[in-house]
């Protein structure tokens, strides 16, 4: 399962209104720390394929999202359940605190 | 070009210099303030030394058997760590190296003042790293807490996109100098801090003077860096304060490693000289690889 790309249109169906967890990456192009997160954030979307939403909201180009979530860091992995913010990581987060966290 | 950096000369730090030397490895070691070892009165727990030792003796001792080997060993304090495409490159105060593997073995200083509030607002204002977050705070006030050299270079990140930034020492001395070009740009205040305040997202400074400033970021770099604030600002993966590293003490970025009390576990020397071996022996293997 390939991350999904979560932009402000579509951020309320694919996150809001999910049936399945999701585990959203907030990040930007520019940000170093991001980068080291994209390879995780990848391999948890591999391991939770059919379980779970993976998906990632670039910061630059979706500020609605950003700021109703009031991301002022990033990277931050925010897990959603039942539509609702169930845990929220600032930095690079490891693959088991998110694995963790999503079951 | 050397083929391993390595950040902190305490037992981790030495031992993965031994070791990536004797391997053929091109090592240099950096290090700059205190080391957790060269505070311990006396060591009575690691192996060999019938009497005991003191910690400032084996911590002397430790540099003193690197540079007998070889080793490039520099009293420099790191401010910034990059990787730019396969190398990593870290500045000091005055120069910059470069390096196809870096070890990071500064141990475990504290990252955090204990400032009442600080974890609330974390990523709610409450920021460790300026380069990556100062992006939040365009034509906004933030303040950078620190009294070093490492204070500074962040109120310098971020006085272009700022509106105001002031640095607070959070009553001590100021232990660096601003250039007299950013007189005007970077303020300093001394005031012991109290607590943070707001609902949301941190709002107010209160001081111990009852005094108040209003804020819209604050940026946490007491002191020197440590490995903690590195890992932060690379992308290095965190477990709390403690760097995650795999059985070969690699970090979550291939070619970099933790060694030492930076990685958690047992604040022990034969856990960090352990530790250090691995690392040394890890980056030698990986640079002729």
């Amino acid at each position: 399962m390939s991350v999904l790309k979560l932009t402000d249109d579509n951020f309320e169906n694919q996150v809001l209104r999910s049936s399945k967890n999701v585990v959203v990456d907030f990040y930007a192009d520019w940000c170093g720390p991001c980068k080291m997160m994209s390879p995780i954030i990848e391999n948890v979307a591999e391991e939770l394929e059919g379980k779970a939403i993976v998906g990632k909201v670039n910061v630059d180009e979706n500020s609605g999202v950003a700021e109703k979530y009031g991301i002022m860091s990033i990277p931050t992995i925010i897990i959603f359940k039942n539509g609702e913010v169930y845990k929220i990581f600032t930095g690079v987060t490891s693959k088991s605190e998110i694995m963790e966290a999503i079951n | 070009m050397y083929d391993v950096l390595i950040i902190g000369a305490g037992p981790a730090g030495i031992s993965a210099g031994l070791y990536a030397k004797r391997a053929g490895a091109n090592v240099l070691i950096l290090y700059y303030g205190d080391s957790e070892l060269e505070k311990a009165e006396r060591i009575e727990n690691y192996y060999g030394f019938a009497d005991g030792i003191s910690g400032k003796k084996l911590y002397d001792a430790g540099i003193q058997q690197a540079i007998n080997i070889g080793i490039e060993v520099k009293k420099e304090e790191v401010l910034d760590l990059n990787k730019e495409e396969n190398i990593f490159c870290v500045e000091t105060e005055n120069d910059r190296y470069c390096s196809k593997t870096v070890i990071i073995a500064t141990g475990n200083k504290k990252l955090k003042p204990n400032i009442p509030g600080i974890n609330e607002f974390e990523g709610r204002g409450v920021s460790y790293c300026a380069i990556c977050d100062g992006f939040f705070f365009r034509n906004k006030n933030v303040v950078v807490i620190g009294e070093g050299n490492y204070a500074c270079r962040e109120a310098e990140e971020l006085k272009n996109i700022v509106n105001s930034v002031t640095i607070l020492t959070n009553g001590q001395a100021a232990k660096f100098e601003l250039k007299d070009s950013e007189n005007n740009q970077i303020k300093i205040d001394e005031k012991k801090i109290k607590e943070f305040t707001g609902n949301t997202k941190i709002e107010q400074i209160k001081f111990e003077d009852e005094s108040t400033m209003q804020v819209d970021g604050v940026f946490i770099a007491i002191g020197e860096a440590s490995g903690v604030d590195f890992a932060k600002k690379i992308g290095i993966a965190l477990n709390g304060d403690s760097i995650i590293a795999d059985k070969n003490m690699q970090t979550n970025i291939e070619g970099l490693y933790s060694a030492g009390n930076v990685s958690g576990g047992l604040y022990q020397i034969c856990k960090a000289t352990y530790e250090g071996a691995i690392a040394g022996m890890s980056a030698a293997k990986y640079v002729k690889e």
